[in-house]
Order: C-alpha cells, then structure tokens, then sequence
C-alpha cells in the first residue's frame, strides 16, 4: 500500500530522514513512536508531500510518487499528480486546522464537493454519516470555535475520511488535546483500525499503540531504529535506545501516577 | 469670536453651497469608482505578486515598487498631461480615476498580501492535504479567511481615498476642493469656503468611517480568527494555534 525505499531529507544541515525505508500492508496499522525530533512527523509528511524528499522513491498502491529516480535519473510528478494522490491519501494534524469559516458538515463537504466534483447531495450524506459515526450528530452546523478541541480532532477525522482514501496519516493527534479529551479521539481512530483502514500513527500515546498496532515502528534520528510486534516492542526490546526511550516514558507515567488515560493500564508488563 | 462669525458669510454660504454639493457629489463618485476598481485590480496585483510565474511576478513587484515610491499627484500630471503626447487624451474625471486607481490599487494590494499571508500555514496545509489545487486552496480556503482580515485595513484607506479625491482638483476634476476653489478665486470668501468644504467632507467620512466599524463588528460574528470559544484548549487548532 506505501512503500518508501531509501528516502532521504535535509532541512538545511540537518538530517532529519536517513535513508527509511518502510512498508505499510493494505489494512496494516503501524504506530510510529520515538523521541521529538526523530523524523517522525516529517516522515508523514513526506508520505503526502507536504515535504518534497531529497533522494529515494515513496510508492502509493505500487506508483511511484512525486519525486523518484528513473534510469538514474529525479523524476518531479506534475502538480496534478500529487494533487490526485493526496487525495486518496488521508491526512490529521495536531492542529486540528479545520477551516474557521466553515460550518462542521461544510468542512467535511469542501474536498468531495470541489476536488472530487460530486454530486452535493451524495456528499452531503455521506459527511452526515460520518460526522454520526464520529460522535457529532448534534454539531452539524457548528463552526470550528465552537467545538472543544476533541470535537475539531475528531471533525478533521471525519474531513479526512470524506475522500474515502485508501490510508490514513495520524500525526500526532492527541498532542494538541487535554487530558480528558484524548480518549474521544482514540476511540474513533480505534474503530477505524477495527474497520481495516490503512493507518499510520505517530503518537506518543503507549497504551493506545500497544493496543491498537499491528506492527510499531522506533525512531531516532532519522534512522527506524527498531521495529516489531507490540508485543515485541514493549515487553522485549532489543535496542538500547528502544530500551532508553521506554524506559523514560514508564518512569514519566509512574510519576504521574499511570494516567487513566492510557486504556490498557501500565505500560510494559 | 463675534470677529470669527463676522467673517463668515452665512448668506453667501447658501448662494454657492448648491455648487460646492455638486462639487461633493462628484468627489463621492470618484472615491466610490476608484475603490471598486482598486479592490479588483488590487486582488489581482496580489495574486500575481504571489504567482509562481516569475515574470508575471516581476512585472507586479516592479509596479507596486514604481507606484509606491513616487507621489500621487506626480502620477496624475503624467496621466493628464504626458499621455496626450502620446495620443491619449483623457477628460479630467477619468484621468483622476485611472491616476488614483493605479496608486490605491497598489497599496491595497499590499493589505490583501499581508492578509492572505496572514492566514495560518496549516489552513494551506490542510487544504493540500485534501488534494486541493492551488487555485482551489486559494478560492475556498484562503481568500475567504483573508478577506475578514482586511476588511479594518480596506475601511481606513477606503476613507482616505475619499480625502485623496482632493488631489484629483489639481488635474481640474470639478470635485469638491476644486469648486471651492474656483468660487474663492471670485469673491475672495476664503474662509467661508473652505469651512464650508471642512465640513462636506467631515460631514461624509465620518459616517463612512462609523460604517467601516459596523462591518468589522459584522465579520466577526461567528467566526473568531484566535482564542475563541469555551475553554482553555480551544486556543488551539484555530488559524495562529498551530502547535508543531
């Protein structure tokens, strides 16, 4: 489904992405998890292009996309291309960035309405759906202002989905949340794992990617450092820094006394 | 202050005011013609100041530069009296049209830049994450954001230029301050005069400014561009919240 082989990217001097590679199977979900500055988000962000790559090819459904080397050769896609391409590719952000004009049912509605050139009345029943199926059958009219934070995450959810793209990037969603609104936002993204969605999550919530993984993905600077089962991951690390980094996380929620948010209780068993 | 009142002359007020009406109406016209050109041409300029086509680019940045860094009233000589040199003869009103255009539609289209690069970069982000074009992102996402930014800045020059219109007197547009001073330069009531056109035009731009307040109040109603809403986290994932 995404497949990225040797991708690189700079910002400037820095390094952010050394040569990842990385494939995600069709209904795979895939947490990513790592300290700040691993390349992360800038790792999602090139799977949608909002950041170009300096080297290395990213293949959606098989395609290569955006920039790729042909014969030796950068190949750059036309605008149109990736236009196409991102829109079968979903994408949530911290920031929620709901459009503050538009009502919840006309932010779900603008993409399949003027990307896609559907029909109005289509659009706007399946936005309806979706926004019951995210919980918010009673803010249909509601503009962005006027949702608590965990009522925009999960509108630009529903946003995101309208395009029925074929996976789902989730860069850290929760981040920007307050405590007791996270669990609103996971529950959604839960039920869309159990759907057999394509998801890839970078995410800073433990419980929620030991539960809701199929594969989680350790990252430090630039490099995929470890990667494996849950299980794997959380009870048996192998690397060092997997070690060091889960080890920094317990003792953080040990000292918040195992926030209740995480659902599956304390972390490594 | 009896010296005051005794130098000005209430009953030949009311013989020339019909005149210095008239003189008003067409110093409204000019502003109203001006500004509608100006918000379209001034729209235009921006957008092509923001073109990825770079000579399109240099020819908006070169005329916004060039009609910035030189005055007014320089411009409307050169339209009134330079262009017949070259054939093209304008009457006075439409030369003082084009003159002020060209000059207010320069400014204002710095205002919409500042208010187009004013709208958060997740807004752009979001909207090209949904596969939207350009043009797309540009016309439902964007503008519509921009524009409830600039509406303060475009009131204020939109009064301005109603002032400005005086400077069209100087090409003989029988605007306000030209008819006045065209009455004057008969009967010497200097101060009758000029107090009189003292207060068409504050007698004018005073509503025209309550009316820009009343628009700006207007265009926030239902939307709040920052720290809007109930609660403290609601500060986010609004245009200036991006937390990255």
């Amino acid at each position: 489904m995404i497949r990225l082989e040797r991708v690189n990217k700079s910002f400037g001097h820095l390094h952010v992405l050394r040569d990842v590679s990385l494939e995600v199977q069709k209904g795979e979900v895939v947490c990513i998890i790592g300290p700040s500055g691993a390349g992360k988000s800038t790792l999602l962000r090139c799977i949608n292009h909002l950041e170009g790559i300096d080297n290395g090819t990213i293949y959606i459904d098989d395609t290569p996309v955006y920039r790729f080397t042909h014969e030796g050769k950068m190949v750059v896609d036309p605008d149109h291309r990736v236009e196409s391409l991102r829109s079968q590719v979903g994408m949530v952000f911290q920031s929620f960035n709901l459009f503050p004009h538009l009502t919840a049912l006309e932010n779900i509605m603008i993409a399949p309405l003027h990307v896609r050139r559907e029909p109005r009345e289509e659009v706007r029943e399946r936005a309806l759906a979706l926004l019951v199926k995210v919980g918010l059958s009673d803010k249909v009219h509601a503009y962005p202002h006027e949702l608590s934070g965990g009522q925009q995450q999960r509108v630009a959810i529903a946003r995101a989905l309208a395009m029925q793209p074929k996976a789902m990037l989730f860069d850290e969603v929760t981040s920007a949340l307050d405590p007791e609104l996270i669990g609103e936002v996971l529950r959604v993204m839960r039920r869309l794992a159990s759907e057999g969605m394509t998801m890839v999550i970078v995410t800073h919530e433990m419980g929620f990617a030991r539960d809701v993984a199929d594969r989680v993905i350790f990252m430090a600077d630039g490099v995929v450092v470890e990667e494996g089962s849950p299980q794997e991951m959380f009870s048996a690390p192998r690397n060092d820094r997997t070690k060091q980094f889960l080890q920094s996380i317990l003792e953080r929620n040990a000292e918040l006394g195992d926030s209740p948010i995480v659902p599956s209780g304390p972390l490594a068993t | 202050m009896s010296g005051i009142f005794a130098l000005f002359n209430f009953r030949g007020a009311t013989e020339y005011l019909p005149d210095l009406l008239r003189g008003a109406w067409i110093s409204v016209e000019l502003t109203l013609s001006v500004m509608a050109l100006s918000l379209v041409f001034g729209l235009v300029v921006a957008l092509a100041r923001m073109t990825r086509v770079r000579p399109v680019r240099v020819v908006a940045t070169v005329y916004v530069e060039v009609i910035r860094g030189t005055p007014a009233l320089l411009q409307l000589f050169y339209i009134y009296f330079v262009l017949p040199a070259f054939g093209i003869r304008l009457p006075p009103f439409e030369a003082g049209m084009i003159g002020l255009t060209i000059n207010y539609a320069a400014y204002l289209s710095e205002v919409y830049r500042a208010g187009i690069q004013a709208v958060a970069k997740g807004q752009l982000e979001a909207a090209q994450a949904l596969g939207m074009s350009r043009t797309l992102t540009m016309r439902l996402v964007i503008l519509p954001q921009a524009i409830r930014i600039v509406v303060p800045p475009l009131g204020n020059y939109f009064i301005s230029l109603f002032k400005d219109t005086a400077l069209a007197s100087i090409i003989t547009v029988k605007e306000l301050l030209f008819t006045g001073q065209i009455i004057a330069a008969t009967n010497f009531q200097y101060f009758t005069i000029f107090t009189i056109i003292g207060i068409i035009y504050l007698a004018l731009s005073y509503p025209g400014s309550l009316a820009v307040q009343y628009l700006e109040r207007r265009m926030k109603i239902g939307y709040r561009p920052r720290g809007a809403g109930p609660g403290h986290d609601s500060t986010r994932g609004t245009p200036q919240g991006a937390v990255s």
